[in-house]
């Protein structure tokens, strides 16, 4: 009963609070209510009995991946004044869409079973007896090991590339740069002008190409 | 050596068309002529050994084509009529290239002249010596190729390029209708060879085609082609037009040789024409008629050339109304005499205009006998020879003609006799307008023109007088062999009369009277001219004003390129403009452009659906999502 | 109704998922709003996975519900990182604006 409750009041909460993330005119409103959803989230991972993922979504989806957001949203200077708003244009046909999703969605849902030996076809049954944090550690790094290096890896190639894309070097400085320099030897020619002439003096100015000669005249009908 | 007066010419070809660039101007000249020069003397040789020694023979030389029933060979055909053309054509034209070396030696691209004058002899030798109708084809169409070229050969001038595809148009025209001969002869006969189809023209001699006699088709078809290359009347209109060519051109291409080529078809076919009476008679009438029709445009002409020229149509038709009354070897020896003397007058008429500066009208010559007496006598001696003067080449051949058109005592030999007379007379007119209008009387030129004058040098000076003997002596020292008493034994089988008419022997026994009038005729039209231009110079411009319509129609040639024009040209330029502009560019343009731009249409439309706004990417995804979920769903 | 099963926990990430979905393509705020939208969403994935977890008795969700959680920590820099030189580049986060692959 208790549980019931509580499922339908985070689930209502959830899915007002996603709502807002989507209609609200303020980005960092947004990101707040995308927050809200992820708590909410949560609760309902623990209703369900995965308590590690529950603690997991919120220290490092919202602990680091929304604050993420909001340092962005912050850093971009963005004119809230500006930001037009052009939602009505497709709304009513979006709706449609979306309803005929949905619809099929629950339509799939409700026509669907368990098959009869679902039992035999775990992958990794739960074990019983400990706890969920327990039994995750039991099957990530012996089972799935590989999997676990090499989501490392991606969290790695992530963050090389995020630096990669933002660094912005030194715009500034004026040092020099001897590789071009060197590389520049023998292939650009120095003038030196004498004091105070310019440029004009030396011989750089295009020569026009020479005329074609005239075509000869052709002799016809004999002579002359 | 009989395979070697066909083909050093296009040795000659060869070197100086593809090598004449690295070997130099002069080097590609002379080489040519020694190639042509090496050509002529096997050819004098083989006439030697064909038509005196009485040694007729066929060099062959690859097979061409054997499909099925079709079988033809390349091979030289070596009688009396090949030998007298074999040996006719390599003198004159050696005699041009040695005249063009003087004419076109301030021209710039003297190899490709010379490559193409050698080029062309060789299509003509080729012609004359084939062993069958598709190897005389050949020589056909690459005589009218040279022709094209050589008309064109200055192609900045629009006016050259316009004649030259005049020309080569024309004489298409009258290649289809060989072509249709020669498909006929086929048909009939089976094969393409002379010697297949001589041997079996009497037992064809009542096969029909169509309703018609067949022999009688064939006739008048390569007729109709021997029209086309020939220049007679109704194919006529290339040949004034063709003078934009250079004169050595005029004078080989459009007086001794190609413009023959008609008439050495119809005297080779000599054994299928003779059993096509209609032929002959058809032959007879175009080839009188376009006697007198030349020789009376040329009376009223202004250009040197197309005097000649028209005087050169107007020789032919003498030529064709021979053949028409089964004088073939009459045919043949005012072909040869005429080359002479039209060659002549051609190279000639070169010098006067090289002297002139390049002035061809001779309303602006004149008053020029005494600063070139050579050139004058040679046109003199020309001019002698084709009005049929007695001891001139141009008397015995002319009067055989005319004899024989009365001899032949048909109506339309006496059509043609009429004609014939009408036209020397005329001939002989207009022949001494242009010497007196040209050489005699004031000087109309500008004075630094008349200052200019000079004669030719000897390069060019040569061949004339060499041609000038040929006019001279060709007449009595062959007459006696091509129609006079050994004409049997000379001729051999390469001509064949039908021996019921018994033509030669009629030839002897014409009556008296006709030599009679053509020399009254030929004497009177000199005297008449020298009336006219010499004493009394007013008159005529008095004449043409009081018959300012018949001088007209005789100016504007018949108004018969305006008739051809209004019937022919314009509307096929029509129809071609229509196919053009809507035919190609519209619809057979159109369909790879409307592709192309319903392609584009089709890409700009889908381009709309690239908006860059990555919401609105989102938006499609999920409505895709949802509508395969939905199918999906539905599918179970 | 009283009784709360496996069926009340996936109705609830169905309901999440849908509000992610919906605030991505709908806001024509900014983009911080996405990425928010894509964190619900994975919070819908993990909501599911431990329900399950949960109903089949298997340690198998919740083992991969913490590796989504790391995997969605990375994302979340990373996104964040490039949104911050965005803005440097171009000195606004509206949705609007970026739209510079129009065809």
């Amino acid at each position: 009963m208790i549980v019931a409750l509580s499922f339908y009041l985070f689930a209502t909460i959830l899915i007002a609070s996603a709502t807002m993330v989507v209609t609200s005119r303020n980005p960092v409103h947004s990101v707040l209510y995308l927050i809200l959803a992820f708590f909410n989230a949560a609760a309902l991972f623990l209703i369900a009995g995965a308590e590690f993922l529950a603690m997991i979504l919120i220290i490092v989806y919202v602990g680091a991946v929304m604050v993420l957001f909001l340092f962005v949203i912050m850093m971009l200077d963005i004119d809230f004044a500006q930001l037009r708003e052009g939602f009505q244009r497709y709304a009513p046909f979006g709706a449609v869409v979306g309803g005929i999703l949905f619809f099929e969605l629950l339509f799939v849902l409700g026509a669907w079973q368990f098959s009869t030996d679902a039992a035999d076809l775990r992958l990794s049954p739960t074990p019983p007896g400990t706890t969920n944090t327990e039994a995750i550690g039991r099957v990530l790094y012996t089972d799935y090991i590989y999997l676990f290096q090499l989501s490392g890896l991606i969290l790695l190639v992530a963050m090389i590339g995020a630096i990669v894309l933002t660094l912005r070097e030194g715009q500034n400085s004026r040092a020099q740069s001897v590789e071009a320099q060197l590389a520049r030897l023998g292939r650009v020619e120095n003038l030196n002008p004498a004091l105070g002439q310019g440029v004009a003096t030396a011989d750089i100015l295009r020569r026009r190409p020479p005329e074609p000669p005239p075509p000869a005249r052709i002799e016809r009908e004999g002579h002359h | 050596m009989l395979v070697g007066a066909v083909f050093f010419p296009l040795l000659g070809a060869i070197i100086a068309g593809f090598f004449g660039r690295w070997i130099g101007d002069r080097a590609a000249q002379w080489v040519t002529v020694l190639c042509m020069a090496a050509a002529a003397l096997c050819g004098a040789l083989a006439f030697w050994q064909v038509a005196f020694l009485g040694q007729p023979s066929t060099v062959q030389i690859a097979t061409w084509l054997d499909v099925g029933d079709l079988e033809f060979n390349w091979a030289l055909r070596y009688d009396t009529l090949s030998a007298i053309m074999v040996s006719m054509v390599t003198f004159i034209s050696t005699l041009i290239h040695i005249y063009s070396v003087g004419y076109m030696s301030h021209d710039a691209t003297r190899p490709r002249f010379f490559a193409y004058l050698s080029l062309f002899t060789f299509m003509m030798l080729m012609l004359v010596t084939a062993d069958n109708l598709v190897q005389l084809f050949f020589g056909w169409e690459g005589v009218g190729l040279a022709s094209y070229l050589l008309i064109g050969y200055w192609y900045e001038k629009q006016s050259a390029c316009a004649a030259a595809m005049k020309a080569f148009i024309v004489n298409r025209v009258g290649d289809l209708f060989f072509m249709l001969g020669m498909a006929l002869t086929f048909v009939v006969f089976g094969s393409v060879e002379f010697s297949a189809i001589f041997a079996a023209a009497p037992t064809h001699a009542n096969t029909t085609f169509m309703g018609l006699p067949a022999l009688e088709v064939i006739g008048v078809l390569l007729f109709l082609g021997a029209c086309g290359k020939s220049a007679q009347l109704g194919l006529h209109t290339w040949l004034p037009d063709a003078m934009e060519g250079p004169t050595p051109v005029s004078a080989l291409i459009h007086a001794a040789t190609m413009v023959t080529a008609g008439v050495f078809l119809m005297a080779r076919m000599s054994p299928v024409m003779e059993y096509a009476p209609v032929a002959l008679a058809i032959v007879t009438v175009v080839g009188a008629s376009t006697a007198l029709f030349a020789a009376t445009i040329g009376c009223v002409q202004n250009d040197i050339k197309r005097i000649i020229a028209y005087s050169t149509c107007s020789q032919l038709g003498y030529m064709f109304f021979a053949v028409g009354v089964g004088l073939y070897q009459a045919a043949i020896f005012h072909l040869f005499t005429h080359a002479f003397f039209k060659a002549l007058l051609f190279l000639g008429a070169g010098s006067v205009i090289h002297a002139m500066s390049d002035e061809q009208d001779i309303r602006k010559m004149g008053g020029i006998w005494r600063k070139i007496p050579i050139t004058y006598a040679m046109m003199w001696v020309g001019s002698l020879a084709l009005a049929g003067i007695p001891l001139f080449a141009g008397y015995y051949s002319k009067d055989a003609i005319l004899e024989g058109a009365i001899a032949a005592g048909s109506g339309v030999g006496v059509f043609a006799f009429i004609c014939g007379a009408l036209a020397a007379f005329l001939t002989a007119f207009y022949s001494w307008r242009l010497i007196i209008l040209t050489f005699h009387g004031k000087p109309r030129a500008d004075q630094r023109t008349m200052d200019h004058v000079h004669e030719s040098p000897w390069v060019m000076l040569a061949p004339l007088l060499v041609l000038s003997i040929g006019a001279i002596t060709t007449g009595f020292l062959f007459a006696p062999y091509f129609i006079g008493d050994l004409s049997a034994g000379f001729w051999g089988a390469a001509i064949f009369n039908l021996p019921e008419k018994q033509m030669m022997e009629a030839l002897h026994h014409a009556p008296e009277w006709v030599p009679m009038v053509a020399k009254a005729v030929a004497f009177s039209g000199i005297g008449l001219a020298f009336l006219l231009y010499m004493a009394l110079p007013r008159v005529p411009g008095q004449l043409a004003a009081a018959a300012p319509s018949v001088y007209r129609f005789l100016l504007n040639k018949w108004y018969f390129d305006e008739l051809y024009d209004r019937i022919f040209v314009q509307p096929t330029l029509r129809a071609a403009n229509f196919l053009w502009k809507t035919g190609d560019t519209k619809y057979i343009d159109g369909m790879p452009n409307g592709a192309a731009s319903l392609a584009a249409g089709a890409s700009r439309g889908a381009v709309a659906l690239q908006t860059g706004r990555v919401a609105t990417y989102a938006f499609a995804m999920i409505i895709g999502l949802v509508v395969f979920v939905t199918i999906f769903l539905l599918g179970r | 109704m009283l009784t709360i099963g496996l069926g009340h926990y996936l109705t609830v990430g169905a309901i999440l998922f849908v509000l992610g979905v919906f605030g991505i393509f709908m806001n024509r705020k900014n983009v911080i709003v996405i990425l928010m939208s894509v964190e619900l969403i994975l919070l819908s994935v993990n909501m599911n996975l431990v329900g399950f977890s949960a109903a089949l008795d298997d340690l198998t969700g919740q083992i991969f519900a913490m590796f989504i959680l790391t995997v969605a920590a990375a994302e979340a820099a990373i996104g964040l990182a490039i949104l911050v030189i965005y803005f440097r580049n171009r000195g606004t986060i509206e949705v609007e604006d970026i739209s510079a692959l129009k065809g």
